[in-house]
């Protein structure tokens, strides 16, 4: 076994398992990070197929990214596990059939016939300095470059309209709203006044009964 | 150096055998002197914001208390490990195993001088981005984990706060490699041969702050550090870890604080290029100064910015925070990104030639 080999395999049984413990754990916070250790090892797998730039955005978009706002939601949920299990003997026939059904349909389509060197033949081992940046980027750019433009088109839309339906202004009489800029903007001039005062002399205070003596 | 380890090592080993002992001797030939930069930074830390604040900082240990780092060392690691009642115990532990191990895989790539690096990846830059993004893990699963609220409010804070500035950090780097028309490190700083004025710095002038900001609010340090916020949330996401799981975490801010500054003079500042190349006599006088003094010297003085910036401003209030990130920094990159294409169009001064 080379080193390539060592590395390969145990990227791959660390993506498997991570892969199973994602599904079975009980806890959604795990889940989730059983499934960034899947993508880690996974992105590890592209790198050694020397697939560096795919390898770095994985990790850069889903694991830095995508995961951590997933967290962030998943954190906050208070799951009653007992309300999420109820019916699970009732259902268990019609799941385990639609589990079976997809992965006849997977093992199909990706079943071990359709991989391993006699079917795809020995990759071709490209030189050190072969910049996987370069060859993806040059297609992207060229023959693809309309359907490129189109999905950030629409990953724009998307944007745009999950931003619609979310906003909402409610009026001042509700909320109070801060204007940042305003008050980021403010000078010293505005807030302190400089008020030119004549000085006070203390004058000794002569009590009224002491004035009827005199 | 190493190849050759490795080539007499494989004369009587197992090659995979021969490659992991290189390897770990290599990590750890990079990793021992940024543990101990990162111990004498403390120290820095406390001596500088001292004698700002007109104070001696620590001065009992060893002369001018130069072994102070030492002793805090010793104190974290001798105290005892906490474990919150209702805490998750695996990911207790586990939240300063994640803030560390990206703090300290990112030197991999990472260039000290001409050809003194662990691996020349043709990525660089692309992989120091996606491995300091993985660093929020820490916060947020400390906070999670830790089953508090103060906790848990410094990692929702820290969440969202780091991937605002992360989207800002890219773009700068974006126009870095536009620049450079390379993503590998060592070649972004060869681009820069010829003196003060080749550098990055000047084209890049906006995305120089833009990325040292980012950096700051990366690094959760004053004034971005609304994570710990000891006004408000105690000290936010490690307000329940004690000893060394806390000394860990520390370790990991000021491993990417050094990290930071190493980015932002690699890619700025000519990383170990000196400022006296291409002057007339000053460059044969400077000539016997090694690569790696230039980069320390640069390293030294961003770092010394990250103390002041310390010691002078108070922490930012989150909703302006959160409106520097967005509608300032981002919008800024996006904009000199264009700015930069436009001078790459027109071959623009001696950068793009």
């Amino acid at each position: 076994m080379t080193f390539e080999q060592f590395i390969f395999y145990l990227l791959a049984a660390i993506a498997a398992v991570s892969g199973l413990m994602m599904i079975t754990v009980k806890n959604p916070v795990k889940a989730a990070l059983w499934l960034v250790l899947a993508f880690i090892s996974t992105a590890g797998v592209w790198i050694t197929a020397q697939a560096e730039f795919l390898g770095l955005v994985l990790i850069l978009v889903y694991v830095g990214a995508v995961m951590v706002l997933f967290l962030f939601v998943v954190m906050m949920l208070d799951i009653n596990m007992a309300v999420l299990k109820e019916g699970f003997t009732k259902y268990l026939p019609l799941g385990a059939m639609a589990a079976l059904a997809i992965f006849a349909l997977m093992y199909m389509v990706l079943g071990p016939e359709h991989f391993g060197l006699d079917v795809t033949g020995t990759p071709d081992v490209k030189a050190a300095d072969f910049s996987n940046t370069e060859a993806i980027a040059v297609p992207l750019y060229t023959v693809h470059v309309y359907a490129f433009v189109l999905a950030a088109v629409l990953l724009l839309v998307g944007i745009v309209a999950a931003i619609a339906l979310t906003l909402r202004r409610r009026p001042t009489t509700e909320v109070l709203y801060q204007n940042i800029d305003k008050q980021v903007k403010t000078l010293a001039a505005d807030r302190f006044r400089m008020v030119k005062m004549d000085a006070v002399k203390e004058q000794p205070i002569v009590e009224a009964g002491e004035e009827d003596k005199k | 150096m190493f190849d050759s380890l490795q080539a007499f090592l494989s004369s009587f080993l197992y090659d995979w055998l021969a490659i992991l002992i290189t390897l770990v001797l290599q990590a750890v030939a990079v990793i021992l002197p940024i543990m101990l930069v990162v111990a004498w930074l403390t120290y820095a830390e406390r001596k500088v914001i001292g004698y700002m604040q007109v104070r001696m900082g620590p001065n009992r240990v060893g002369p001018i208390g130069l072994l102070q780092p030492i002793a805090d060392a010793l104190k974290l690691m001798t105290k005892e490990v906490i474990f919150p009642a209702q805490s998750n115990r695996y990911l207790f532990i586990l939240a300063p195993i994640l803030a560390i191990a990206p703090a300290v895989a990112v030197w991999a790539v990472i260039p000290f001088s001409e050809g003194v690096v662990v691996t020349d990846l043709n990525a660089g830059i692309l992989y120091v981005l996606a491995v300091s993004s993985i660093l929020v893990y820490g916060t947020v699963v400390a906070g999670w984990a830790s089953n508090s609220k103060y906790a848990f409010l410094g990692a929702l804070r820290g969440s969202a706060q780091k991937i605002s500035y992360e989207i800002a950090m890219g773009f700068a780097l974006v126009t870095v490699l536009m620049i450079a028309g390379s993503m590998n490190l060592t070649e972004i700083v060869n681009g820069q041969q010829g003196g003060v004025w080749n550098w990055y710095l000047l084209p890049l002038l906006p995305m120089f702050f833009v990325y040292f900001i980012s950096g700051l609010a990366e690094t959760n340090r004053t004034p971005f550090d609304v994570i710990e916020g000891e006004a408000e949330i105690v000290a936010g996401f490690h307000v329940d870890y004690s000893g060394m799981t806390f000394g860990v975490f520390m370790l990991a801010e000021y491993a990417m604080m050094i990290l930071i500054s190493f980015m932002t003079s690699i890619m700025f500042l000519g990383g170990w290029l000196s400022p006296f190349e291409g002057i007339p006599v000053l460059e044969s006088l400077f000539a016997w100064v090694p690569q790696l003094a230039w980069l320390s010297i640069k390293v030294a003085f961003l770092l010394f910015v990250f103390l002041w910036l310390r010691a002078t401003f108070p922490r930012y209030r989150y909703d302006q925070l959160m409106r520097l990130g967005w509608k300032v920094l981002i919008p800024l990159t996006i904009v000199w990104v264009f700015v930069v294409g436009a001078m790459k169009y027109f071959s623009f001064g001696p950068w793009f030639n």
